[in-house]
């Protein structure tokens, strides 16, 4: 699933080369940018579910067990056949009243941050979630019941074949680049890690002090010139310089200081005192207002490299 | 040019102010957008968050009705701050604070009841009426293996040993003889009423279970479907022809198709299912052959639930309906009647409604 290329990637030009970052189209024309969810992580919401659901049976036949030794209650035949439709129920439904109930989640989902969604960016509809989670069935389930019982009779390449053809269902999510079950292959649904991200602090705003009149002016001054001398990568990585709230983190604000300007040819003021930060904040400042003058104005200049 | 305190040509660049100390203040659109749309994104963020923990429950319904609209304000401030604005942590905040809207807005239909009220009285009707060229083909596959089944055992019995498992014969076989066949067909099950709801409960599991696996496999380009199909109609041939050289042939209908009809029908719609599968693998069509499979599968998907259902009306009938009715005829009356029921709904109910 490819995006609009050239929008994307000027408005993320970083961190958007992970291997499980996908685009989806909203039914409303926008596209936004997913992360899938990690196989490692998918694997334990399973076991955990999965843990559950054995839970919730083993739970049941012990309480029928103890009717049945506590003798007090005579239809034994009716309970034990309740408790079978029972384990049925919850072992092929569980995972889809969780996902239809819960918008795409499961409790062992929800736990590591998962969620079901729609693969082309629609709704996801009961169909597409009952037909996944039959699925199992023949991925988890048979694979299982044959391991277990090992029923293997006949030649050994009849085994041989058996185990090839459950594995070929166990290991799907291996052998493809999205991490797809044949379940989610055939529901259309891929499962996303859901996103987190904080609003900061724009950078380009001074924090104004409540007893100021005006916000700080900005102390240093740039020209046209100094201020082409970067594009959008390098503007946006220094935003992460001075986000930065590391331990080393000054010693890295000095440095992108010193190269920044030895770049534009400004010395400091003072060598003594060289206000790394303030700097690197007015030139952030001016340098995104240069760049969004000239976006507005149909021009993205990528990174330094970009000639425009 | 080199000087520290560069008087620039500020007003050029975005809305930079000439602050009156010489130096600039600059508030940027991209500044001023973010101050002005915050507060809604805050809102939002607030109603995602309660539901993301407490569920869509936990939203009243002016709240619930407020969602989808701070949804699309949301992704229209997303479409505005791409265009003007290059704060990497605002754009990233936007983006997924639309991915959490958009996954609670476009999650799933949380009212189950009436989701499965509209499935049962419309989508599962429709999609068995657009299935009706892959039923058609299911069906003759296990007629077929019934008829190859039932023609070779009456020319020679020996054929039943090799179409019917020892355990789904259970002693039915050619060397028993015909009062140990006629037995089970009339057993009223008195006293042991209790084991034959246990197993009743069993055969539900099960025969779910081979339909389910029935549309699974069709993954695998339907061959597998195809042949758990035709070795299905085989064994029942055999039956069938074990029971009229014995002259029970009619007795065994009745006592197979009073919950047969409902039940043979579930298995032939699982192999439909799987066949829609196989098919959108093999003929991908303008589509790639994911893409087809997931256009396939929740079609397919959606017959295999009317299947399981089916599964559960012919285990109640097998259960209960054969051990209380030991009358061939009124055996046939059943079949007769499950029949004319299901195939009113499957061609009628829903039609009209999109």
């Amino acid at each position: 699933m490819t995006g609009p290329e050239t929008t994307m990637q000027a408005a993320r030009p970083i961190g958007s080369g992970s291997p499980l970052a996908r685009w989806i189209e909203t039914p409303e024309g926008v596209v936004l940018p997913i992360e899938l969810g990690p196989r490692g992580e998918r694997a334990v919401a399973f076991i955990l579910d999965f843990l559950i659901v054995i839970g919730i049976i083993v739970a049941l036949y012990l309480l029928l067990i103890i009717v049945i030794l506590g003798g007090a209650f005579s239809g034994i035949g009716w309970l034990f056949a309740l408790v079978m439709l029972a384990s049925f129920f919850i072992r092929s439904f569980y995972f889809a009243f969780f996902e239809l109930r819960w918008q795409g989640t499961t409790p062992g989902k929800r736990a590591m941050g998962l969620r079901v969604i729609d693969r082309a960016g629609g709704p996801l509809t009961p169909q597409a979630v009952l037909a996944r989670n039959l699925m199992r069935e023949v991925e988890v389930f048979l694979p299982l019941t044959v391991l277990l019982s090992g029923t293997f009779s006949g030649e050994v390449w009849q085994t041989l074949a058996t185990i090839g053809w459950l594995a070929v269902f166990m290991f799907m999510p291996l052998l493809n680049r999205d991490g797809l079950r044949v379940g989610d292959m055939v529901a259309g649904t891929w499962v996303v890690a859901a996103p987190k991200g904080a609003l900061l602090r724009d950078l380009a705003q001074d924090e104004v002090p409540a007893d100021a009149e005006a916000p700080t002016p900005a102390y240093y001054s740039f020209t046209t010139k100094q201020l082409d001398a970067y594009g959008i990568y390098e503007l946006q990585t220094l935003e992460g310089v001075l986000r930065d709230r590391r331990p080393n983190a000054d010693e890295v604000r000095a440095e992108v200081a010193r190269r920044i300007r030895a770049k534009i040819e400004m010395p400091e003021a003072d060598p003594a005192d060289p206000d790394n930060e303030r700097f690197l904040r007015d030139f952030y400042t001016a340098m995104r207002a240069r760049l969004e003058h000239r976006m507005l104005l149909g021009v993205r200049r990528r990174d330094k490299h970009d000639r425009r | 040019m080199a000087t520290v305190h560069t008087r620039a040509k500020v007003d050029e660049i975005g809305d930079a102010a000439v602050g009156g100390g010489g130096a600039p203040v600059t508030t940027l659109k991209s500044t001023a957008f973010r101050a002005e749309r915050e507060p809604a994104w805050r809102r939002l963020e607030a109603l995602i968050t309660r539901a993301e923990t407490g569920g869509l429950a936990s939203l009243d319904a002016r709240e619930l009705l407020r969602l989808p609209i701070l949804y699309r304000a949301v992704l229209s401030s997303l479409s505005v701050a791409r265009a003007i604005s290059l704060d990497r942590n605002l754009l990233t905040y936007l983006e997924s604070l639309s991915s959490r809207a958009y996954f609670l807005v476009y999650g799933g239909r949380s009212n189950a009841l009436s989701a499965i009220g509209r499935f049962l009285a419309v989508t599962l009707p429709a999609a068995v009426r657009a299935a009706r060229w892959y039923i058609a083909l299911s069906a003759l596959c296990m007629v077929l293996g019934a008829l190859v089944g039932y023609v070779l055992t009456i020319g020679n019995l020996d054929w039943f040993y090799t179409f019917v498992s020892e355990g789904s014969a259970q002693g039915r076989t050619p060397t028993a003889d015909t009062e140990t066949l006629r037995r089970p067909l009339f057993s009223d099950g008195r006293g042991l009423s209790e084991r034959l709801t246990a197993f009743a409960s069993f055969l539900f599991t099960h025969n779910a279970r081979i339909g389910i696996m029935a549309f699974a496999l069709g993954f695998a380009l339907g061959a597998p479907t195809v042949l758990l199909l035709f070795f299905n109609g085989l064994t029942l041939g055999a039956f069938a022809a074990l029971y009229t050289s014995r002259g029970l042939g009619t007795e065994l209908w009745g006592w197979l198709l009073i919950h047969g009809v409902t039940e043979l029908t579930a298995i032939v719609l699982c192999g439909a299912a799987g066949l829609m599968l196989g098919r959108a693998v093999i003929f991908p069509g303008e589509y790639t052959r994911l893409q087809n499979l997931a256009r396939a599968g929740r079609r397919a998907g959606v017959i295999v639930i009317g299947a399981v259902l089916m599964f559960f009306v012919a285990a109640l009938l097998e259960g209960f309906g054969r051990q209380l009715i030991l009358q061939t005829d009124q055996r046939f009356l059943v079949a007769g009647v499950t029949a004319v029921l299901w195939g009113l709904y499957f061609v009628r109910s829903g039609r009209g409604a999109s």
